[in-house]
C-alpha cells in the first residue's frame, strides 16, 4: 500500500509537518518495502487559499491509499473523500515514527476535519 | 465627489475621521461603511433603518444526473473552488469568485448559477446623512462583492465618504477604485509607518490620488512628515492624541460635538478635499476592474 505523510525533511527520520495543506514535503512510502520518495508540495503552498484542495488533487495523482498527517481541515477533508483517499490525523514525531504508529493501528482514520480552514 | 478613509491596518482612528467628516460635510452626505467584517459605523450614527437587503454572488451548482465526468470544470476555474477527481466535481462555494466559466465550460450544462448569500447591505437614514453599511455573513471569505454593492447603492450625485477596510489587500481596492480621493490615516509610530507603506503601495497602484492624515499625533516620536514627504505625499491635517476623543468615541459620540477644539481641523480638510477635487480637476484614472 502506498500512504503520504506530510514531513518537513528529505528523510524517514525527519519530523513530520502537522500541516497537511501547506507542508512542504510529501513522503509517499510503499508500506512493504518501505521504499519511499519525496515529493514537493510546491503549488499548495503558493495558493493564496484552496492550499487543502490542490494537495488532495496531488495526492490523488501520486495514487496513495492513505495520508498520514497532524492535521485536517475540511476543504482538504472533502477532497480526499471524494478521491477516495483515507484521512489520517493525530500523527505525531518523526515520518518513520507516525508511519509505525499508523501500521501497528494506532492512529484511526479521521471521520471529519479536526481544524477550521488556514490551519490546514 | 467621493472621498475614501483608509489606512493599513485596523484600530488607527479610520472611522473616527469618517463618521465626523460626514458629520460635518457641507452638504448632504452618503457615508459607506465598507469594512464589511466589522463595520461600525452605525454607533456613531442617529438615524433609524430604512432597508436591509441581501446581497448574493452567483455560485456553480451541480445538476443531479447530467455530469458525464469530463472534468472541464476543474480544468478552468482559476480559484480552485472545483476539485475534481474522476466523478462528479466537488464544488467549494467559499473559494468561487463567480466568474462563470464553469457552467460555460460544461458540455452537459451540468453545472447551473445560484445566488449564494455573502451578506447584507443595510441603509439608516438621519437629516443631512444617509449610512449605507455592507456586513459580511461570517464564514465568507470575499468581501469585494459586498463592497461594490453597498457603493452602487449610493447616489451618485450627493458627497460621499468611504470608510474602507483595514489592510492593503483587494477589499482596500474595491473601496477606493471609483474614489477622487483617499484619505490615508496613520499614526507617528514606526509600525504605523509600516502599515501606512502597505496601504499607499496599494493606493499608488490603482492610481487614487491620496493624502494622510495623522492620527494620535504627539504619540510617538516618529516625525511622519518627514516620512511622508519622502513617498512624496502630503500630510492634510494632524488629530492630537487626546483623552477627550478616546472618552467621546469610547461613548459612541461624534468626537467633534465633544470636542469643539477639533472643528477647525476638520474644517480644513474639508476645504482642502473639496478645492482637490472640485469640478473634476483631479485627475482620476479609469479603471478597468473586474466587476465580479
Ligand atoms: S464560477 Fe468561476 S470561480 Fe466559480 S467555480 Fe466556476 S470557474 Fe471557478
Ligand atoms: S464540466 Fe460538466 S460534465 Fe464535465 S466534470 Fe464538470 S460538471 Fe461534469
Amino acid at each position: 500500500m502506498k500512504v503520504l505523510l506530510s514531513t518537513t525533511g528529505r528523510e524517514l527520520d525527519s519530523p513530520l509537518d502537522p500541516r497537511f495543506g501547506r507542508a512542504e514535503l510529501f513522503a509517499v512510502v510503499e508500506t512493504e518495502s518501505r521504499r519511499f520518495e519525496i515529493v514537493e508540495n510546491a503549488a499548495a503552498r503558493a495558493a493564496l487559499q484552496g492550499a487543502g484542495i490542490q494537495a488532495a488533487e496531488l495526492a490523488a495523482r501520486l495514487g496513495v491509499a492513505a495520508v498520514i498527517t497532524g492535521h485536517c481541515g475540511p476543504k482538504a477533508f472533502a477532497a480526499l473523500q471524494a478521491a477516495g483517499i483515507q484521512v489520517v490525523v493525530g500523527a505525531r514525531g518523526t515520518v518513520a515514527q507516525a508511519l509505525e504508529d499508523f501500521l501497528a493501528g494506532r492512529l484511526r482514520p479521521a471521520t471529519g476535519a479536526d481544524v477550521q480552514g488556514h490551519w490546514a | 465627489m467621493r472621498l475614501a478613509i483608509a489606512s493599513g491596518k485596523g484600530g488607527t482612528g479610520k472611522t473616527l475621521l469618517a463618521v465626523n467628516l460626514a458629520w460635518s460635510a457641507p452638504r448632504p452626505v452618503d457615508l459607506l461603511d465598507c469594512d464589511v467584517e466589522e463595520p461600525n459605523c452605525h454607533l456613531f450614527f442617529k438615524g433609524q433603518v430604512v432597508r436591509r437587503e441581501p446581497v448574493t454572488k452567483p455560485v456553480p451548482t451541480l445538476v443531479p444526473g447530467r455530469c458525464t465526468a469530463c472534468g472541464l470544470c476543474a480544468r478552468i476555474c482559476q480559484f480552485k473552488a472545483v476539485a475534481f477527481f474522476g466523478k462528479e466535481p466537488l464544488l467549494f462555494a467559499d473559494l468561487c469568485h463567480g466568474c462563470g466559466g464553469c457552467s460555460w465550460v460544461c458540455p452537459v450544462n451540468a453545472l447551473m448559477e445560484r445566488g449564494e448569500e455573502i451578506g447584507e447591505v443595510e441603509v439608516r437614514e438621519a437629516p443631512r446623512q444617509r449610512l449605507i453599511q455592507g456586513r459580511l455573513r461570517v464564514g465568507q471569505a470575499q468581501s469585494p462583492p459586498l463592497i461594490r454593492a453597498v457603493k452602487r447603492r449610493a447616489d451618485p450625485d450627493r458627497l460621499a465618504v468611504v470608510d474602507g477596510p483595514p489592510g492593503a489587500d483587494c477589499s482596500l481596492g474595491a473601496a477606493i477604485a471609483d474614489c477622487d480621493l483617499v484619505l490615508l490615516v496613520a499614526e507617528p509610530t514606526n509600525f504605523g509607518m509600516y502599515d501606512l507603506e502597505l496601504a499607499l503601495s496599494t493606493v499608488h497602484r490603482l492610481g487614487v490620488p491620496c493624502a494622510v492624515i495623522v492620527n494620535r499625533a504627539g504619540r510617538g516620536r516618529l516625525d511622519v512628515r518627514a516620512a511622508c514627504a519622502r513617498h512624496g505625499v502630503e500630510v492634510l491635517a494632524e488629530i492630537p492624541e487626546s483623552e477627550e476623543i478616546a472618552r467621546a468615541v469610547a461613548r459612541g459620540r461624534i468626537a467633534l460635538e465633544s470636542v469643539p477644539s477639533l472643528q477647525p481641523i476638520f474644517a480644513k480638510i474639508w476645504s482642502d478635499v473639496l478645492s482637490r477635487t472640485r469640478d473634476g480637476r483631479s485627475e482620476r484614472r479609469v479603471l478597468h476592474h473586474a466587476d465580479v
